[in-house]
């Protein structure tokens, strides 16, 4: 797992300042994705995924502090000069944004925006650019792709905007595409069809994919393995299946009860998790989760349980009482 | 109830038809007439009329007729010819001052709305020291110094008019940096003079281009305000302005001699903003998406 890694991000800590104080987004995460591979990222709002994934791109906002290292590729993109970190940007790392409706220029035909980017990093001169333009919208499933050159976003669908945001972020072959919530703001029965548009891009072109979402169901089937966030922290850390196998955090186990189930009888009151995430510019002593856990002591209150792993050494998680030792030692 | 239920459905009939000539008479009537003016201003030249500056003394204020047909002014000048040649001075000086305006105040707009930080604050610091000057003492001073001219005219009017054209680029292009199609720019790999020119431009042209529109009346009236005082153009070039601060002496023998000039100002004026109004209406991509 070790030798292909392609992008590992250690240690990261985003400082957000805000009237309020010090906000921070990020706390000490410790991720990797090798090449080809896919990556859940799982947790609510505001608990930093976004945050994260602007951290792997160095496109935090301006006052942002950045701390840890970011690999990517064999270089540490904290290091890189602005100029050659462009260069990558596109070329090599690619972003679908979570809201089609604002991720495209208003005003700027379809065309324009993926011919310019082509022409960007490849050097292409305009009618290869033409032409691959319209492959690039064939492959993303738009149909009449030569027409929708003409076009403007807003004369197309949501979920057609999605694939032309996702034709945009594929034109250069980039080797990790970070696609942040790229169906929250889509119908339900277009996320599916985008969701696999994806993968089946990713396996085409062997690419490696961070796949943030807030939906547990999303990266069941897709990812190799998932890192659920919570508060700026990776709260678990497992391959797919050992997590839906056996979760060990209860924040995990949460959300996953919180997802609606259509064999639930009609009126059948959603799970939801109780209470607030905690105010991030006021840190809790002790475990984050602590005040909405149901299996909370005394000793989660005080202490920070770390990032431990137990079990196989791939499934890390970060609880005092995780539930399948919880519920052994219980009974 | 039975008649208001029969207007409801006449009108939703008649809405179809009625897409087609969305620009209403008004737009096309401003056009009219600024096409009018303009053509007429470009070919006074080569039109059969007299010359604006030859007095004729034994013609002062004289009726219209075959020979002058709005008459003459006080100093026997032909009054056609005059706001003929002066619609030329109040074109040039009303369209040229807004580009200045629109060209350093719209890129100053755009920087300081993109980088922030302190060059922010120096170019809306420097632009509000010079909105807190009375803007027509400000000309009148100017004009007063350098000496009457119409290009010093332009450049003072296109210097006022910088901190309106900057506050409008600002506020367009701070709300739209923030949008997500400039940070996807940015995460593509694009350079700031990319963004600026490629993402950003083209989103701040429609308010811009409506704004300017509203500059170019506006400089006309001030243009007609400091000529009127008789700080604008050197006479004997006719403008609207000064046509009617000369006017004003003969206001109750020739009253048209102030009306007439007044009347071509107010047209035009009322023309570019009914003009600009609909093209911003009309160009804004934006309207489809609502």
């Amino acid at each position: 797992m070790t030798e292909n890694t392609l992008l590992s991000v250690e240690d990261v800590v985003v400082d957000l300042p805000t009237p309020r104080g010090n906000l921070r987004a990020v706390d000490r995460v410790n991720l990797t994705v090798g090449a080809g591979q896919t990556l859940g990222v799982v947790g609510e709002s505001g608990c930093g995924k976004t945050m994260l994934s602007r951290a792997i791109l160095q496109l935090l906002p301006k006052k942002a502090k950045l701390s840890g290292r970011v690999m990517f590729d064999g270089q540490d993109l904290l290091q890189l000069a602005p100029e050659k970190l462009r260069k990558l940007r596109g070329r090599s790392l690619a972003v679908v944004f979570q809201d089609p409706m604002t991720s495209l220029n208003p005003v700027l035909t379809i065309g324009t925006q993926l011919i310019e980017t082509l022409q960007e990093h490849l050097e292409l001169d305009d009618a290869t650019a033409r032409k691959r333009s319209v492959e690039l919208l064939a492959a993303v499933g738009i149909p009449a792709p030569e027409q929708r050159l003409a076009q403007y976003p807003h004369q197309l669908s949501g979920g057609m905007r999605q694939r032309v945001a996702i034709a945009i972020a594929l034109s250069c072959e980039p080797k990790l595409l970070i696609a942040d919530e790229p169906t929250t703001a889509l119908d339900v029965t277009i996320q599916a069809q985008i969701l696999d548009l994806l993968a089946r891009e990713q396996r085409r072109r062997h690419m490696a994919m961070i796949l943030i979402t807030h939906d547990l169901g999303v990266v069941a089937g897709r990812t190799d393995e998932v890192a659920v966030m919570y508060a700026g922290r990776v709260v678990e850390r497992a391959p797919t299946p050992a997590l839906f196998k056996k979760m060990r955090m209860p924040y995990t186990e949460a959300l996953l009860a919180a997802l609606p189930r259509l064999d639930a009888a009609p009126h059948t009151p959603l799970p939801a998790i109780s209470g607030r995430p905690p105010d991030p510019t006021r840190p809790l002593q002790g475990c984050s989760f602590s005040p909405r856990c149901r299996y909370a002591v005394a000793r989660c209150q005080v202490e920070k349980p770390p990032l431990t792993a137990a079990g196989s050494r791939e499934h890390q998680y970060a609880c005092f009482h995780p539930i399948g030792i919880h519920a052994e030692a219980g009974a | 109830m039975a008649t208001l239920e029969l207007e409801v459905a006449e009108e939703a009939v008649t809405q179809p038809a009625r897409k087609g000539r969305r620009l209403g008479m008004l737009f096309w009537a401003g056009i009219v007439w600024l096409v009018f003016v303009c053509a007429v201003a470009v070919f006074a030249t080569v039109l059969p009329l007299p010359s604006p500056t030859d007095m004729d003394m034994l013609e002062r204020r004289a009726p219209f007729s075959a020979e002058h047909w709005l008459g003459t002014d006080g100093l026997g000048r032909d009054e056609l010819a005059r706001l003929i040649y002066g619609a030329r001075i109040s074109l040039v000086v009303g369209v040229c001052a807004p580009v200045i305006g629109v060209v350093i105040g719209g890129a100053l707009g755009m920087l300081a709305g993109y980088f922030r930080g302190r060059f922010e604050s120096l170019v809306v610091g420097s632009m509000d020291v010079l909105l807190a000057f009375p803007p027509l003492i400000l000309a009148l001073a100017v004009t007063a110094y350098l000496g009457q001219s119409i290009f010093n005219l332009t450049l003072i009017l296109g210097a006022l008019s910088v901190p309106a054209f900057m506050r409008v680029a600002r506020a367009a292009t701070l709300t739209l940096a923030r949008r997500e199609f400039v940070i996807a720019a940015q995460a593509l790999g694009a350079t700031h003079a990319r963004i600026l020119l490629r993402e950003l431009l083209p989103n701040v042209m429609l308010p811009l281009l409506a704004f300017f529109l509203l500059g170019v009346a506006v400089i006309i009236v001030v243009e007609g305000s400091l000529s009127f005082l008789g700080l604008g153009v050197p006479p004997p070039i006719s403008s609207w302005g000064s046509m009617i601060g000369e006017g004003r002496e003969s206001l109750d023998m020739a009253p048209r001699l102030a009306f007439l000039p007044a009347a071509a100002m107010f047209l035009t004026v009322l023309s570019f903003n009914l003009v600009g109004d609909t093209l911003r209406a009309l160009t804004d991509p934006r309207q489809g998406a609502l």
